[in-house]
């Protein structure tokens, strides 16, 4: 085997572009979960809305770059107020069933044929051509970098490399919130919102601006994930999408800044580590091919990615960085 | 038992709905139905400023429904309530929400405490303080503009830990506290919030004898600081140390309100307690749901 390019490879996964793209996913998710106890399991509708809003406006509509941007952020948090409101003030089980249906639906929508006739939405094909304005502003647009063995353009270079910088900021912010007062509201609610309540807090409100803030990051996630593949399709926001997102979470331990960056570090690491590994070991037969050949090795990946998690969730329950005292209280 | 009474409520006749000389909370018809139950059924009735009151009631009378209408976390299907100065209405723009009622003066404990178990001790005594200019979202990303006021805050919270006697509890998560400190974390923390008045519901419950004596102890000190209490209690010893008044329910309306040594002797509060069984010991209300046998087996 060829564990240089295997390696090269892995890490090219755990770093590139659909990393970085989780990872801000994960940041809106953990402010949600994490830090609110809110179970968004929408964050799919969030992304795509980051994505469809900047490629349309881009395509359809002729903003620059810059502006398509920024109205990526009142998109979110409209979206954000529509999940919100009808929402919030019911149980938490509630948000989670009407997010799951929200990012569905959406999805089913940009699916629709007759949109694309009318608004230009792209249907299933989904939309591309939206990064040129982009490209010919990046400085590293004809060059080819190496990560060891792995190639990769300078347009994904670029992608990489501002969504890194973009992972820092949001980091950096959610930790200037989590050291306030702010945020002591917003875990207080996590443990206990009526005991929030009790004490003269606006539940509602302070829930309503996590949805918001978490649900703008997860849009920029989305906006990575469109720019850096040169596409925004439906299919990518499926609910795998935020399956992976979750995932990716509970790896790095919900609840703290640092546990999108490592679990989603860990997790592409691992898909891209045993994709390379099962890739190679079909095509050299090193595996028999009753269990598994090239054209299905892609979802045993995925059992093998399942197996760890159950076997980390039985025994990591706090994650692989989680503070293990914070298990041994009782949290419903 | 040497008992300090307030002198306030000396001349107030013992009647359910009794006018007080100086009420901070007053309820007309306020009623509450689950389906066909009517739940809460209160036509008058008046809580005197800086007086503990005890509210008492045999198993299921609505105590706890009246108290969380009062508290805003139940909305009632009719009434008007007065708390200090400020008028509330069922069913209407002015219903009361708690977060609102709390920013008012009126915070609530718990009868299952809730303590923020993944929350240290004092960030659960920092979180009750109100008014904090690092809870606003813009405000809190820059904290030179709230640092000073979170000092403040923080050395009235060591301060009433100490009080409290859990200053040693401090940097512990609040899920490390036992069941009685975390009764002692949720009456300190209500406190941060310096309230006008206290609701207190159940709050000796699973106690052991000796920390009830300190929590008696802090209740009255909140009277002593001119605070008005009203407490849920089923514990009559409780309710008779250190009550000034005490408001009786039964199904959900109040039958009688009294000093505790005149409801002690309330003919109608023994039998809504007890029914017929006389001479039973009053700190001990009987269980609501009994079965047909075993009071077959009575007779």
């Amino acid at each position: 085997m060829n564990w240089p390019l295997i390696i090269s490879n892995a890490l090219f996964t755990a770093i590139g572009v659909q990393s970085v793209a989780f990872v801000l996913a994960a940041i809106g998710v953990n402010m949600h979960f994490g830090f609110t106890g809110l179970l968004n399991f929408g964050q799919a509708a969030f992304a795509a809305v980051g994505a469809y809003t900047y490629a349309v406006l881009v395509l359809e509509h002729g903003f620059p770059w810059w502006g398509a941007l920024l109205m990526v952020f009142p998109m979110a948090i409209i979206l954000a107020l529509l999940l919100g409101i009808p929402t919030l003030r019911l149980r938490a089980d509630y948000l989670a069933i009407v997010t799951i249906a929200a990012a569905e639906i959406l999805r089913q929508v940009l699916i629709s044929p007759k949109l694309d006739k009318s608004y230009g939405i792209g249907g299933s094909d989904g939309l591309q051509g939206f990064t040129r304005d982009l490209e010919r502003l990046n400085p590293w647009n004809a060059k080819t970098f190496h990560l060891w063995k792995q190639p990769f353009d300078g347009h994904q270079g670029f992608v990489i490399f501002v969504g890194w910088i973009l992972v820092v900021i949001c980091s950096l912010f959610m930790w200037l919130l989590m050291r306030s007062p702010w945020g002591r509201v917003l875990k207080s609610i996590r443990e206990d919102e009526d005991a929030a309540r009790s004490l003269g807090k606006n539940v509602f409100a302070y829930k309503m601006q996590s949805l918001m803030i978490g649900g703008v990051i997860g849009a920029l996630g989305g906006v990575i994930l469109a720019v850096g593949g040169r596409s925004a399709a439906p299919n990518d926001y499926a609910t795998t999408f935020t399956f992976f997102v979750w995932t990716m979470l509970i790896l790095g331990g919900a609840g703290r800044i640092k546990a999108p960056i490592i679990g989603g570090f860990l997790f592409w690491l691992i898909v891209g580590l045993s994709d390379q590994i099962l890739d190679q070991s079909t095509r050299k037969k090193y595996l028999p091919k009753w269990l598994v050949n090239q054209n299905n090795y892609g979802l045993l990946r995925f059992m093998l990615v399942g197996l760890g998690l159950a076997a980390l969730v039985i025994f990591r329950p706090q994650g692989i960085f989680g503070d293990k005292r914070e298990q041994a209280f009782d949290v419903r | 038992m040497s008992v300090e009474r307030s002198a306030a409520l000396h001349d107030v006749t013992e009647q359910p709905g009794a006018p007080k000389p100086d009420p901070i909370l007053t309820v007309q018809n306020m009623r509450r139905a689950f389906g066909g139950l009517v739940a809460v059924n209160v036509e008058h009735v008046e809580f005197q400023r800086g007086c503990i009151t005890a509210l008492i009631g045999p198993n299921g009378a609505g105590k706890t429904t009246f108290f969380n209408l009062l508290t805003g976390f139940d909305d009632a299907d009719t009434g008007r309530w007065n708390f200090d100065g400020s008028t509330f209405e069922a069913v209407s723009r002015r219903r009361p929400t708690p977060f609102k009622l709390a920013r008012q003066g009126m915070v609530r404990t718990f009868q299952l405490t809730k303590s923020l178990t993944r929350l240290s001790v004092l960030e659960n005594m920092k979180l009750g303080a109100t008014g904090q200019r690092g809870e606003r979202f813009l405000t809190s990303l820059v904290k030179p503009m709230w640092s000073a006021q979170e000092r403040d805050i923080e050395a009235r919270a060591d301060a009433l830990l100490e009080r409290f006697k859990l200053d040693h509890m401090r940097a512990e998560f609040a899920g490390n506290l036992s069941g009685g400190q975390r009764k002692l974390l949720e009456m300190a923390r209500a406190l941060m919030a310096d309230p006008r008045m206290v609701m207190l519901d159940e709050p000796m419950a699973g106690v052991n004898p000796a920390l009830t004596q300190s929590l008696l102890g802090h209740v009255k000190d909140l009277r002593a600081e001119g605070r008005s209490v009203i407490f849920v209690e089923h514990d009559m010893d409780v309710v008779f140390d250190i009550s000034d008044w005490v408001v009786v329910m039964a199904e959900g309306r109040v039958i009688a309100e009294g000093t505790p040594e005149s409801i002690g002797r309330n003919q109608q509060v023994i039998e809504a307690y007890l029914g017929s069984h006389h001479g039973a010991d009053l700190g001990e209300p009987e269980p609501k749901y009994h079965s047909v046998k075993e009071e077959s087996v009575d007779e």
